[in-house]
């Protein structure tokens, strides 16, 4: 009974916390709500015995998935100079609202080790089980989620190398930044141009890395 | 019921709500960062119901489940993020509805 009370108290908070991540405007309030509903949710797996698994959803999703996210959204640096910004994050009514649903999601956990005997280990499925599982019948799943990550890792590479090489470019001659900067209001056809050139640039290291 | 305190439907009723969120998020948002976070939301509300489902039979299969729903999410994540970067590189812009038309 306890154990339902909880559930509900958990799952609510997952659900407020995502709504409110889909209807922010700035990406960084959007991405903290929605670190809280990962959280929600990691603390549903663990009501449902599932621990292992509310260990996995909180070190790889709001922990590695949610940094790449901050690390891409800081990297665009999007609009309005970084100091103002910086205050008004430090508004209390930014931090607020996901610091109340974290928190009580945190009680919640307080409580739930507190009373360990009787709730959250009915019919949990031990971790020794799971291991045996994925490395027994679901080997061959294993070997496709590498092949996975390895596709997933050659691609973000090839994605993100034109850019990395962009900016060096941008460090390392002041003059292209402004010129940039100036045509910018007709992206398209400056952004076409602009991947002609970086074309044109690289064919040469490319035919010369292929002798 | 073995091995759940918690009904299967109403582990369900909360992901398909989870879903249904991250559906609506992907639609009516415009900003890719934006519909990023939404797929993130959908593929978690799939693995809680792999997860309630696997707890509700007592296997450990729904478990496995979720860490490949897991390692989709962190490849899906990281292509998507290189997207990110070229768009925002392209059209100056995250808006989606500047990529409309193919070889823009």
């Amino acid at each position: 009974m306890l154990e339902i009370v909880l559930f509900y108290i958990a799952s609510a908070v997952a659900l407020a916390a995502t709504i409110m991540a889909m209807t922010r405007t700035n990406a960084i309030h959007a991405l903290i709500y929605l670190i809280v509903s990962l959280l929600g949710v990691a603390v549903i797996f663990y009501l449902i015995g599932a621990a292992f698994a509310a260990a996995l959803e909180i070190v790889i999703y709001a922990g590695a998935i949610m940094v790449l996210f901050v690390f891409v959204i800081m990297m665009l640096n999007l609009g309005e100079a970084g100091s103002q910004r910086e205050q008004q994050w430090l508004k209390p009514s930014i931090w607020l609202g996901p610091a109340i649903l974290a928190s009580i999601l945190f009680v919640e956990l307080l409580y739930v080790l507190s009373a360990v005997e009787g709730t959250a280990s009915v019919g949990a499925i031990p971790v020794k089980e799971v291991g045996l599982t994925l490395f027994g019948p679901y080997v061959l799943a294993v070997e496709i989620a590498s092949m996975l990550l390895l596709a997933g890792l050659v691609g973000s590479f090839h994605l993100g190398r034109r850019y990395l090489e962009r900016s060096d470019e941008f460090f390392n001659q002041p003059n292209a930044v402004i010129k940039e900067t100036n045509e910018s209001n007709d992206s398209n056809e400056a952004a076409k141009t602009n991947e002609q050139n970086l074309s044109n640039q690289k064919t040469a290291p490319e035919v010369a890395w292929k002798d | 019921m073995e091995g759940l305190n918690v009904p299967l439907n109403h582990i369900l009723l909360v992901a398909s709500m989870l879903f249904a969120i991250g559906m609506l998020g992907l639609m009516i948002r415009r900003n890719i960062i934006f519909i990023l976070m939404s797929l993130e939301v959908m593929l978690n509300a799939a693995a809680l119901a792999f997860v309630a489902a696997g707890a509700h039979w007592g296997q450990a299969d729904g478990q496995i489940m979720f860490m490949l729903i897991l390692s989709v999410a962190a490849a899906e994540v990281a292509v998507g993020l290189g997207l990110v970067l070229q768009v925002q590189r392209r059209f100056k812009s995250l808006d989606m509805d500047n990529a409309n038309r193919m070889k823009g």
